[in-house]
C-alpha cells in the first residue's frame, strides 16, 4: 500500500470521527454525554494534528483539552444538579433556523474555498525536517525568540485566570470558624504563660471527719 | 494524497456544526461553552493546516496560544456558571434576564 493513500484514508476515517462526534455533542440529550463526546471529537482532530506533523500541538492538545479542561468540564456538569428537560425546551424551535444559518454558511465558505485554486497544494516535505530538527525544536525556535513577550504575557493570562476562577468560587459561609495564621505567628509566648514563683506543696494532715459531719448537720 | 482543501473543508465543517449548536442549544450555557470550544478547534486545524502547508510556524504558535487562552477562558466561564447556579439555581439563558439587558 503506498503512503500517500493510507494517509488520505487516515485522514477520511479520523475526521468522519471528528465531524460525527460534533454533531452528537450538540444534539445528544444528557449534557455528560455531550461533554464526553467533546472528548472524542478532540481526541480524532488530535490525530488530524499528528498527520500533519504538528506532534507538539497535537499532545498538547490531548493534555490540555481531553486532560484538563474537559475533565473541568465534567467536574461542573455533575456538580450542578440541572433539570434536563426543562434545558431541552426550544431546541426544535431553533433547529431550523440553526440548520440554514450553518447549511449556508458552509456552502459560502465552501464556495469561497472552490474557487481558490492555490489550495490544491499537496502535501510537501516537513518543514521542521527540511529545517534540521523536530517539530518541537522548529517550534521552540520561533516561540523563544520572536513571540517571547507574547509567551510571557500568556503565562500571565493563564495565572489571571487562576486567580480570577478561586476568587469567583470563593465563600465564606458566615458562622464558620477560619484559623489566622498571622495572629498565629504574631503569638507571644510571654504573653501566653505566666510562670508564678511558690513554696512547694507539703501533704496537708486529713481533715477531722466527725467535726465536717456535725458542721453540716 | 492530502491537500490543503481537505483541512479547510474540514475546519469550515466543524464551525458550522457549532453555530448550528449555538443555534439550537440556547438554554444550555454548558453546550453553549461547549460549542465555542468547538469553534476554536475548527480555527485552530485551519492554523495548524495553513502552518503545515506553508512552511510557517507562525501558525503553529498562534494554535499554542489560542490553547492557552482558551483553557483561561472555560475556567473562567465555569467559575462564572459556577457563581450564576448558586445564586440563581438555573443555568436557562432565558431566565438569566435580571440585569433586565
Amino acid at each position: 500500500m503506498n503512503m500517500p493513500l493510507f494517509q488520505l484514508v487516515c485522514f477520511y476515517l479520523f475526521a468522519a470521527v471528528t465531524v460525527a462526534g460534533a454533531v452528537a455533542v450538540i444534539s445528544v440529550r444528557n449534557t455528560i454525554h455531550a461533554a464526553l463526546f467533546l472528548v472524542l471529537t478532540f481526541f480524532s482532530s488530535a490525530c488530524l494534528w499528528m498527520l500533519l506533523q504538528a506532534e507538539f500541538l497535537a499532545l498538547a492538545l490531548i493534555v490540555v483539552y481531553v486532560g484538563a479542561v474537559m475533565v473541568m468540564f465534567l467536574f461542573v456538569v455533575m456538580m450542578l444538579d440541572i433539570d434536563q428537560e426543562r434545558v431541552r425546551e426550544g431546541f426544535v424551535r431553533y433547529l431550523p433556523v440553526g440548520l440554514v444559518v450553518a447549511l449556508v454558511m458552509l456552502a459560502e465558505m465552501l464556495g469561497m474555498i472552490g474557487v481558490r485554486a492555490m489550495h490544491q497544494q499537496a502535501l510537501g516535505p516537513d518543514p521542521a525536517q527540511v529545517a534540521g530538527g523536530s517539530n518541537i525544536r522548529w517550534l521552540g525556535e520561533v516561540l523563544f525568540t520572536q513571540y517571547l513577550l507574547p509567551f510571557e504575557v500568556a503565562a500571565l493570562i493563564l495565572t489571571v485566570g487562576v486567580v480570577a476562577a478561586v476568587a469567583l468560587t470563593l465563600r465564606v459561609r458566615a458562622g464558620t470558624k477560619h484559623e489566622s495564621p498571622a495572629r498565629q505567628v504574631q503569638a507571644d509566648p510571654a504573653q501566653r504563660v505566666r510562670l508564678v514563683k511558690m513554696a512547694a506543696e507539703l501533704p496537708q494532715p486529713e481533715p477531722v471527719a466527725p467535726a465536717a459531719e456535725e458542721s453540716a448537720s | 494524497m492530502i491537500t490543503l482543501s481537505h483541512y479547510i473543508v474540514l475546519g469550515a465543517i466543524l464551525f458550522c456544526i457549532s453555530l448550528a449548536g449555538l443555534f439550537i442549544n440556547r438554554k444550555n450555557v454548558l453546550v453553549l461553552l461547549m460549542s465555542i470550544e468547538l469553534m476554536l478547534l475548527a480555527v485552530n486545524t485551519n492554523f495548524v493546516a495553513f502552518s503545515r502547508f506553508h512552511g510557517d510556524a507562525s501558525g503553529q504558535v498562534f494554535v499554542f496560544f489560542i490553547l492557552t487562552v482558551a483553557a483561561a477562558e472555560s475556567a473562567i466561564g465555569l467559575a462564572i456558571l459556577v457563581l450564576l447556579f448558586r445564586n440563581r439555581s438555573t443555568i436557562n439563558v432565558g431566565e438569566i434576564d435580571s440585569m433586565k439587558g
